[in-house]
């Protein structure tokens, strides 16, 4: 029921959406939760277990019962809170875990199974018979429980992720952060305020109270335009902080476009903040607690504060008749401003014998609600006092057991709380979170007076940290009243029959489990809450740990703060993973890497492989061929018989110069390169500091002090990273820098027979064997460009590389491929290089895997020995160079038709091929032209002694088990002449 | 003889307006790594200077002289943009050519820090990142140069990045013009 004159909203603007179907009339400035109680909505949700009602109990995020699900389809938005969710036309809502709909739902008969279904009822019950966990019991757990529910379809909203830094990160915009963050920002502090809310102010917009003389929400008002209007301020509202982490740094979510009626397709849904700040203040309020009363669940039962907050500001009424049942001095001012609202007040029930308030209206001290009635919707309580107990006809119940400070971002690095008797609630102690000072409510100041003071003093506290001096902000008056409580967690049981007294209304979590926990001694607050699951829900126990804790000191003998509190972990609200990983998606999860062939190769319907980052071709089609393998054999036949081109600019390419250059590369790779000749390369191979194979490649001598390395693509950014730290940490001394120029030149192999007529075509200064004999290297010109042209061969064949500036690769590349295709070569892909180079045992990080040494690749012999270099002295361990060990062979089929393929297991003949005989494994295998059978290479123990053995290859996941003869690992061209020529 | 086509780096991909954001490519026609040699840090300037106008920038700083750029890149190493370094130099320090490994990009417009700090995890504040300071950090998941420019942000991935950088860029463009 609406009334008329009260609240915020802006009944010029009518807003209609629809709940489970059915039109709902609000205005601008409503919430689900608040249009929807307006018209005269009971029912929210359905529990998790029993689905029992649930209407709204609060006013904020914490909300436990009135979760709802918003759209259909792939845009499903399950369990959102009614209660922070802002209307707009056409808004569909629709109530969860409940079958038809929230206010019939047929899985109500869980309730009446509920004697068995006590705490722990899972692990008692559904332990046997074992086989039965997963095939049964889960999933018909699974089904009955739960909340919302996901579409199962691909999430299409766009999310986004985003960085911000500040001086002051003020976490929540109530009277305490609005004080906290305009006494900073007046001193030209940087400030961030987030605000959870649409429009700052807290439970100023909530409460009937003045500030300054008038009224709170337009002080709000007023500091929030000031606020506005600073360059040095940015006002974050949707916003609720929701962790706090390392170095200052909190977690954000932001609620972009959930408020939005139609966001066009490139508005995020949600940002995820990641806000780095020298300073915060938490300003997070107080969070109101219920109390343990039989049937306190029913809806209409709600918290004192949200039933005024409805009232002040969105002018609903949640009940005609309300009661107001309390603890504290705090909750009187419901029944005040429901009288004065003309709402008709019940009774006004306060559990102390000596409350001393006043009032328009029945009052009853010493009293406590002990029953309620009415399914679907209150409709009646039982008040016991010493006068005996009475009953009353209401449908709206507003309960306050106190006040709970928001203490849990200050636990997210592992503080705890400490009890405070005057308040009866948990609060914040000294560097919990350093840098992160809770203050007003979150520290346990209940008026709004000391709120404003106490955030004006810890504001300033800040600004003299961050070296800023305060101006002059006065603090302003406002209601400075006492905070008079007396605990009560649990209406002592006075009902006979079974009857419930709920804590953790989200999870089903009554009084009785508690209880029960702490029976089967499940004593310590941690046990009681795994085992109960209460504090496990959504709202994360915000509104039941205090009082779980209360009871279960209680059950166990102890006071609360003996008992102690459970974990605050963040995130403070659910944030959903798709803001988490906002950015991430599709091609967002990894970045692509193009070479400048790129183009040309698509547009020759080459399949891609991805090499980490990189896109490289697989093999090049031709019409007519049916099979990969058809177009792989072409490609390695044309390299053998004319001449094949392919880019491979992704190998790392690394420029090093200086005077100790040569010293250098010495140190880091096994073989010698001081030595090397200018104009010449040598094929290195580097260890880590354990000694085993780090990686491999060829380095050029371009000049005396100039040096290129090329490493292999897949370790181009670790070798990089590994020169950088021997230079930087073991060889300080010497004079040599080193830069990556992977990117700068675009580098292809030209291989084969016909390679030298080839880049004759092209080269403007024509080479011979004699100018450029294998190995050679130096600087050509090609059309006028600059270039340089290696000729080194990873196929076994007469070949080079030849490379020039980025920006002309696409142009020689079509060149190459065009004039190879003249000579009756032509364009070849990765599958062909694989074979050219299994044919020839050259090695990639197939074989140098990470757990292999130089010996077992044997490379034992290239460790210089008139030199040390990275991984020497360890790679000398006896246990590494044993015959023992697996060593590296190469394979080949006695039937010359069988299919090998790479991660087999060899077996010695005659074994029992069971796991602990497996003598090795195959790491790669090709099918080779030349010999016209597969070719295999793979490590195998005391290997190389073992040449001409034949072993038993096994693959169980290709059903491929067949006999193969152990041989050299290089099997084409063995004394290398081809290359040479 | 052929006459071998020069392309950029974003070639085909920019430049791109969203909005009242516009991202171009700044072509780069040469563009040069320095590093000075062991203890000639200060020598290495004064030369540096001496040839194209620009002193060795400190660590996040650049230098300009005109059409000349000097961006710290690292720990002892600058890249100079938009002047051909003469061989001399090479005296002072390690000289390497990286016209082509770069892709230079220019993000120009009122949000396009709003942008860039959905992309990079630096404090791109006002006092903290003023025009003509430099910054080595990742955008996404790719290593970027940022720089701030009187009218923007100069952007610089290495070259195979460019289209997936280009990608990235214009879809945090679209989302921050859609917010508008």
């Amino acid at each position: 029921m609406r009334i008329n004159g009260k609240g915020l909203i802006d009944r010029s603007t009518p807003i209609s959406f629809s709940f489970d179907g059915k039109k709902v009339q609000g205005f601008q400035g409503d919430t689900v939760a608040s249009a929807a109680l307006a018209e005269g909505r009971k029912i929210f949700g359905r529990s998790f277990k029993y689905h029992r009602p649930r209407g709204v109990m609060t006013t904020g995020s914490e909300e436990p019962n009135a979760l709802v699900t918003l759209h259909s389809g792939a845009a499903q938005d399950p369990n959102m809170r009614a209660t922070t969710q802002e209307i707009f036309e056409g808004l569909q809502v629709r109530g969860q875990n409940a079958w038809p709909s929230v206010d019939r739902d047929l899985m109500g008969v869980n309730d009446l199974l509920a004697p068995f279904f006590g705490a722990g009822f899972y692990y008692k019950t559904f332990m046997w018979p074992g086989a039965l966990w997963e095939k049964l019991w889960e999933p018909m757990i699974r089904r009955a429980a739960g909340l919302g529910a996901l579409s199962g379809e691909h999430d299409t909203s766009r999310n986004e992720k985003a960085y911000a830094f500040c001086d002051l990160l003020v976490i929540g915009a109530g009277p305490a952060g609005l004080m906290a963050a305009l006494t900073a920002a007046r001193a030209g502090a940087d400030v961030i305020l987030a605000d959870e809310d649409a429009r700052l102010g807290g439970r100023l917009l909530l409460e009937d109270e003045e500030i300054e003389g008038k009224p709170g929400h337009v002080w709000a008002a007023d500091v929030t335009a000031e606020l506005m209007g600073m360059d040095n301020v940015r006002v974050m509202t949707r916003t609720t902080v929701t962790g706090a982490f390392d170095q200052g740094t909190y977690g954000a979510l932001e609620r972009v476009a959930q408020h939005v009626a139609a966001p066009s397709n490139d508005t995020p849904r949600e940002c995820f903040w990641r806000i780095v700040a020298k300073r915060a203040i938490l300003a997070a309020g107080a969070l109101e607690r219920s109390v343990a009363f039989a049937n306190n669940d029913r809806p209409g039962i709600m918290m004192a504060g949200a039933v005024r907050g409805y009232l002040n500001r969105w002018g609903v009424a949640a009940g005609q008749k309300v009661a107001v049942f309390g603890n504290n001095d705090n909750a009187w001012r419901t029944a005040r401003d429901l009288k004065s609202a003309g709402v008709d007040v019940v009774a006004m029930i306060d559990s102390r014998k000596d409350a001393t308030g006043e009032g328009d209206f029945p009052i009853i001290t010493g009293g406590m609600v002990s029953d309620t009635r009415g399914r679907s919707g209150l409709r009646e309580i039982t008040v016991q006092s010493a006068s005996g107990d009475q009953k009353f006809e209401v449908d709206c119940l507003g309960v306050s057991g106190g006040w709970n400070p928001s203490v849990h971002m200050m636990c997210h690095m592992n503080g705890r709380p400490a009890w405070d008797e005057a308040t009866q609630s948990f609060l914040p102690v000294d560097n919990m979170v350093p840098g992160l000072k809770a203050v007003g409510s979150a520290a346990g100041k209940f008026s709004t007076q000391a709120v404003l003071e106490d955030a004006h003093a810890e504001a300033i506290s800040a600004l003299l940290d961050l070296g800023l001096t305060s101006a002059d902000t006065v603090i302003p008056t406002a209601e400075d009243g006492a905070h008079n409580i007396e605990g009560l967690w649990e209406v002592p049981h006075i009902s006979k029959g079974y009857k419930r007294a709920w804590l953790d209304f989200q999870n089903d979590v009554s009084t009785k489990d508690v209880r029960q926990a702490a029976k089967e001694n499940f004593a310590s607050v941690e046990h009681m809450k795994r085992y109960t699951t209460q504090g496990m829900a959504p709202d994360q126990g915000k509104n039941s740990n205090v009082n779980a804790l209360a009871i279960l000191a209680d059950a166990t003998g102890r006071d609360i703060p003996t008992t102690g509190t459970t974990t605050f972990r963040p995130p403070y609200v659910p944030v959903s993973l798709a803001a988490l990983g906002a950015g991430a998606r599709g091609k967002g999860f990894a970045p692509e890497r193009f070479v400048t062939s790129h183009q040309a190769t698509v547009d020759r319907n080459a399949p891609m492989i991805e090499a980490g980052l990189w896109y490289r071709p697989s093999y090049y089609p031709r019409p007519g061929e049916k099979t990969w393998r058809d177009s792989c054999d072409r490609e390695v036949n044309m390299v053998r018989n004319a001449v094949g081109v392919t880019d491979v600019s992704t190998l790392g390419k690394i420029d090093i110069q200086g005077p100790d250059a040569g010293k250098f590369l010495d140190f880091v790779y096994i073989n010698m390169f001081s030595t090397l000749k200018v104009g010449r390369v040598r094929y290195g191979l580097m260890l880590r500091e354990d000694g085993h194979v780090m990686d491999d490649g060829t380095t050029a001598r371009m000049g005396e002090n100039h040096y290129v390395m090329t490493t292999t693509t897949a370790a181009a950014g670790q070798v990089m990273k590994h020169l950088e730290f021997v230079h930087q940490v073991h060889c300080t001394d010497m004079d040599v820098r080193m830069i990556s120029t992977t990117e700068q030149w675009a580098q292809f192999a030209v291989a084969g027979p016909k390679s030298r007529e080839l880049l004759n075509s092209i080269l403007d200064e024509k080479i011979d064997n004699e100018s450029w004999p294998f190995m050679a290297c130096g600087e050509v010109s090609l059309s006028g460009v600059n270039g340089r042209l290696f000729r080194i061969s990873f196929s076994g064949e007469h070949a080079y590389e030849i490379a020039v500036p980025s920006r002309y690769g696409d142009a020689l590349f079509r060149d190459l491929v065009s004039r190879a295709e003249t000579l009756g070569g032509g364009v070849y892909g990765m599958e062909a290089l694989n074979v050219l180079r299994i044919e020839k045992g050259f090695i990639t990080h197939a074989e140098i895997h990470g757990r292999v040494t130089a010996f077992d690749i044997g490379m034992g012999r290239m460790v210089s020995a008139k030199k040390d270099c990275i991984g020497k002295t360890a790679s000398q361990r006896p246990g590494l160079n044993l015959d023992e060990r697996e060593q590296l062979v190469g394979l080949k089929p006695l039937d010359g038709a069988q299919q090998l393929s790479s991660g087999a297991h060899l077996f010695t003949k005659g074994d029992a091929l069971t796991a602990d005989n497996s003598q090795g494994y195959v790491t790669s295998v090709g099918y080779s032209t030349s010999l016209e059978c597969f070719l295999g290479m793979g490590f195998l123990v005391n290997g190389r002694a073992r040449i001409g053995e034949q072993i038993q290859f096994i693959d169980r996941l290709r059903d491929i088990i067949t006999t193969v003869e152990v041989v050299e690992p290089v099997v084409f061209d063995p004394e290398g002449g081809r290359a040479r020529g | 003889m052929a006459d071998y086509i020069a392309k950029t780096p974003c070639d085909g991909l920019l430049p791109q307006t969203i909005g009242s954001l516009t991202l171009t490519e700044t072509a780069v026609d040469r563009m040069t790594s320095f590093m000075p040699w062991k203890g000639r840090e200060k020598t290495a300037s004064k030369a540096l200077k001496a040839a194209c106008g620009v002193a060795f920038p400190g660590p996040n700083e650049t230098s300009a002289s005109g059409d000349v750029q000097a961006i710290w890149t690292g720990r002892g190493q600058c890249f100079i943009l938009g002047v051909e370094l003469p061989d001399g130099l090479s005296a002072e320090g390690a000289l390497t050519d990286q016209s082509d490994a770069w892709a230079v990009m220019s993000l120009r417009g009122d949000a396009a820090v709003d942008v860039l700090a959905r992309l990079c995890p630096v404090d791109l504040r006002d006092a903290a990142f003023k025009p003509g300071d430099t910054v080595r950090t990742e955008m996404q998941h790719m290593m970027v140069s940022v720089t701030r420019m009187d009218d923007g942000f100069q952007i610089m991935v290495m070259r195979s990045f460019a289209k997936t950088a280009v990608h990235d860029l214009t879809e945090t463009m679209k989302a921050i013009a859609a917010r508008a």
